[in-house]
């Protein structure tokens, strides 16, 4: 009666207090997954998180060397971004061919993927070479140091990601969209999006503040 | 070819590490020829070391903690013996050799002992209260647990091949730079922390979401018994806490590797954002060991006063304000370091403040005891000693809070008397208690309990003994790490604390004699209902050790006390409900995927450490291929038949009831 009572006053249970007071039981599988693969992303941010303050302290101790404003080449980093925001794009592609069982539409979307993320780890590989040759190197100074580091660690990340991204093409090819591959398909998609909002926070405090100083 | 390896990196010429290494190698030889002799190799595989079951992967941290404790506690004796001699003198041990001690014995402690000690109970027992049938995600665990595994097996290796750090526990910068640190000790140090580094990561993440998303119907937060609480902030804490450690160490590895220059002297590189980042990472870690420890005393006061927990909401809060306020006194580990008074005065305050929710918790024990029916078991000896000993602990760290008294106390013996006063009378002595309690859910047999109460006394004592003395010494202006020393008044206190070193060490031994004599004894030690100690949580509503499954049918919870509640019920009713609908159970099948995984990652740190770049390659090739082969299975799941899950509840029901009817 008295829970009547409450769903009565409640049509949207918006009171998440009487909703927890019915604690069904566990969640399922792919709720858990995804969930687990939330806090993962969050404590990787945090890793991050420590070179963006690493950064924030040494961006000033060039020991004589070049600043960022003698060193980042915006437009290069531009395009960098633009192959990562768009490949954010089809990875939503893959992710909703998967949710509709579309295999050909899904291959299609992560081999789009896949292409966009090398463009963009050739353009930075690049970057780094450049950097390198002119003396620029990750030993030149501090700043330079968290630079690398920085930069390198979403670098790698995205490395892992395109690796990840490669494996899950083959797994879709040989197994089909079963249930434990598409919570893996999930948890990819959220990394690949991840991989973006840290890009952004690069692309701000590294390349746009840096050229500005 | 093998990179800085070669002959020179065994120490052949000093015969305590050789002495040492030789014969703990013949000990482990000899284990490994009577496991595959006897013929136990393939039930220690099956069973054991690819289990994905949460209990299992729990006995096996606690196990790995057991023993890297008697190697830090070797390390421990030869200190005190040193220390005890090197008056005047340079004692027995060298310089650079008492350095690797004392830089092995709090890494050891900390991250090989503490840890897989706490995360092993937590593993252990925290699905049980929770009424599940594994943790969020079972593989995961294993790998968890032998990433930590290789990291300890690291730390090790550096006593016979190379060196380890001589930097202390925490290796700051300059002295861990390759201009001073140019041996492998710190490259040892950095690899196997970062490698197990993963391994506690990924446990932290398991148990998180384990806690938030898998609690079984009707266990809401609030009902949830504090162990799972205080599980819950721990791991959120390690969540948060160890990418911090990760990055930082992987700052310094890239310092000593490529020339970077994060925190050298030259390049324009900053030592103080080591001390600043490790101790964000640092202090939290401190809560991330004691807040489980608090968790174990709430289940053993209340279960052994007879009693529901005090205050049980009070403590809830009290747990999650220390999770939070943990990261907000970092600082006040290097107020001598130029921060400003105004910067030290708000980490001092913060400091004093956390000891607040502290102080809550110690009275809603003490009020948890009054009145209640009280049963002097050894678990709840230990849990007595903690409150007298950790109060003591929290006394001198209120007082080292404070940043005019921390400029004569920092670096002394008085702030190590101050860590180890919190460390083993809090962590120490609540995973102790959790051992003793949880021993028969986990075993199906209680622990001795006459040498229980032998090895706490002894280690109660021994403790006093062994470091109140430092707090003396400390006051007199002796600092930390001295291989030698000159001034003979503190002589007396170094000798008495060494005799304190002793009485703990008699308290191993009773220890030790506890479980093989427990082990001998299981027949009359059996736990025949699964239920000891007339507990309160689901963990007691199985049997010991409970079937692979945990609960035949998976608990609905109705209140705080869950199990508690329910035998209340049944008693008022005068029977149990025994028509029980059993269906199939899915279980996750074991995998070695963690093993295998721990394998490539031993072969990759060590080719890491050495700089033998192609074994790297070839380490990080077998980690992925392991992932992708696990990727692959078709069949992750095997199913439990209904009649068989029936056969083995009813049997543990009966003794239930023979007992029950027994004793009314």
């Amino acid at each position: 009666m008295a829970t009547a009572a409450v769903a009565h006053a409640d049509p949207h249970q918006l009171r998440g207090l009487a909703a927890a007071a019915e604690h069904a039981g566990p969640a399922p599988k792919r709720i858990v997954t995804a969930y687990g693969f939330w806090i993962f992303l969050l404590s990787d941010i945090i890793m991050f998180s420590c070179f963006f303050a690493a950064y924030a302290v040494l961006s000033g101790q060039t020991d004589g060397g070049p600043k960022g404003s003698e060193l980042f080449d915006l437009r290069s980093v531009t395009a960098e971004t633009g192959c990562l925001l768009l490949s954010s794009f089809t990875c939503g592609l893959a992710s909703i061919a998967a949710d509709e069982r579309e295999t050909t539409l899904f291959q299609l979307a992560m081999a789009l993927t896949c292409a966009l993320g090398l463009a963009f780890l050739s353009l930075e590989l690049r970057e780094f070479a450049t950097l390198v040759a002119r003396g620029a190197g990750p030993s030149r100074s501090a700043f330079l140091s968290s630079f690398f580091t920085l930069v390198g660690c979403h670098g790698l990340h995205v490395s892992a990601g395109v690796l990840w991204l490669l494996t899950m093409m083959a797994q879709v090819t040989a197994k089909g969209f079963r249930a434990d591959i598409r919570r893996r398909i999930v948890c990819f998609a959220l990394f690949w999006h991840a991989l973006d909002i840290i890009w952004v926070a690069v692309f701000s405090v590294v390349y746009l503040l840096g050229a500005g100083q | 070819m093998f990179g800085k390896l070669s002959w020179s990196a065994v120490p052949l010429d000093q015969p305590i590490p050789m002495a040492a290494s030789g014969s703990v190698a013949l000990v482990i030889l000899a284990v490994l020829a009577w496991i595959v002799l006897a013929g136990h190799l393939p039930y220690l595989w099956r069973e054991w070391i690819t289990s994905v079951d949460h209990k299992r992967i729990g006995v096996m941290y606690t196990l790995l903690a057991t023993v890297m404790l008697l190697r830090g506690f070797a390390d421990a004796l030869m200190m005190r013996a040193q220390q005890a001699v090197a008056l005047h003198s340079q004692g027995f041990l060298p310089p650079e050799h008492y350095n690797q001690i004392f830089s092995a014995h709090g890494t050891i402690m900390i991250f090989f002992v503490a840890m897989p000690f706490v995360i092993g109970l937590m593993n252990l027992i925290v699905p049980l209260q929770l009424g599940v049938r594994d943790v969020a995600f079972p593989t995961l665990n294993s790998v968890g647990f032998w990433l930590t595994a290789t990291g300890a097996l690291l730390v090790n290796i550096s006593l016979v091949i190379g060196e380890f750090a001589r930097t202390g526990w925490l290796p700051y910068p300059p002295l861990s730079e390759m201009t001073y640190s140019p041996g492998v000790g710190v490259d040892y140090y950095l690899w196997s922390l970062e490698i197990s580094g993963v391994g506690t990561l990924v446990a932290g993440i398991n148990l998180v979401t384990t806690v938030l998303k898998l609690r079984t119907k009707g266990m809401t937060y609030l009902r949830m018994p504090m162990f799972c609480w205080t599980t819950l902030a721990s791991n959120l804490l390690i969540v948060a806490a160890f990418p911090i450690l990760t990055a930082t160490l992987a700052m310094l590895i890239l310092d000593r590797y490529l020339g970077f220059h994060f925190f050298t002297n030259e390049g324009g590189g900053n030592v103080m954002m080591f001390m600043n980042l490790i101790w964000a990472w640092g202090h939290p870690e401190v809560y991330i060991l004691v807040l489980p420890a608090f968790g174990i005393f709430s289940e053993v006061v209340s279960t052994f006063s007879g009693k529901a927990l005090f205050g049980y909401r009070s403590m809830v809060l009290a747990t999650m304000a220390i999770c939070v306020i943990s990261f907000m006194v970092w600082l006040h580990h290097f107020f001598t370091m130029g921060a400003g008074p105004n910067v030290n005065a708000i980490f001092g305050i913060a400091s004093m403040i956390i000891a607040v929710p502290t102080g809550v918790k110690i009275y809603n024990w003490l009020f948890t005891m009054y009145m209640g029916r009280i049963r002097f078991t050894t678990p709840m000896l230990w849990s007595i000693g903690f409150m007298v000993t950790f109060l003591l602990g929290g006394l001198t760290g209120v007082l080292v809070a404070v940043p005019p008294a921390d400029f004569l106390l920092h670096n002394s013996l008085f702030l190590v008397a101050h860590f180890h006063n919190v460390i083993i009378g809090g962590v120490l002595f609540g995973a102790f208690a959790g051992y003793t309690y949880w021993f028969p859910k986990a075993f199906g047999f209680r622990l001795h309990e006459g040498l229980g109460k032998a090895a706490f006394w002894c280690w109660l004592i021994g403790f006093y003994v062994a470091f109140m003395p430092l707090y003396v010494v400390g006051l007199l202006g002796m600092t930390r790490r001295m291989q030698h020393y000159d001034v003979p008044e503190w002589r007396p206190w170094l000798l008495v604390a060494s005799v304190g070193a002793i009485i703990i060490l008699i308290g191993i031994a009773f220890q030790i004699a506890q479980l093989v004599v427990s082990i001998h004894r299981r027949e009359e030690l059996r736990d025949h209902t699964g239920d000891p100690w007339d507990g309160r949580s689901l963990e007691w509503a199985t049997a010991s050790p409970p079937p692979v499954f945990n609960f035949a049918v998976t608990p609905d919870v109705s209140g705080e006390d869950a199990y508690w509640s329910m035998k209340e019920r049944a008693r008022r009713q005068g029977t149990s409900d025994d028509s029980v609908a059993y269906t199939d159970i899915e279980m996750p099948r074991n995998s070695p995927t963690g093993f295998i995984c721990a394998f490539f990652a031993t072969i990759m740190g060590f080719a890491l450490i050495w700089h033998i770049w192609w074994m790297v390659a070839a380490g990080a090739i077998g980690a992925f291929a392991t992932f992708v082969a696990f990727a692959w299975r078709d069949h992750d799941e095997y199913v439990i038949a209904a009649d068989d899950v029936a056969r083995i509840d009813q049997a543990n029901l009966a003794e239930r009831r023979a007992v029950m009817s027994g004793a009314g």
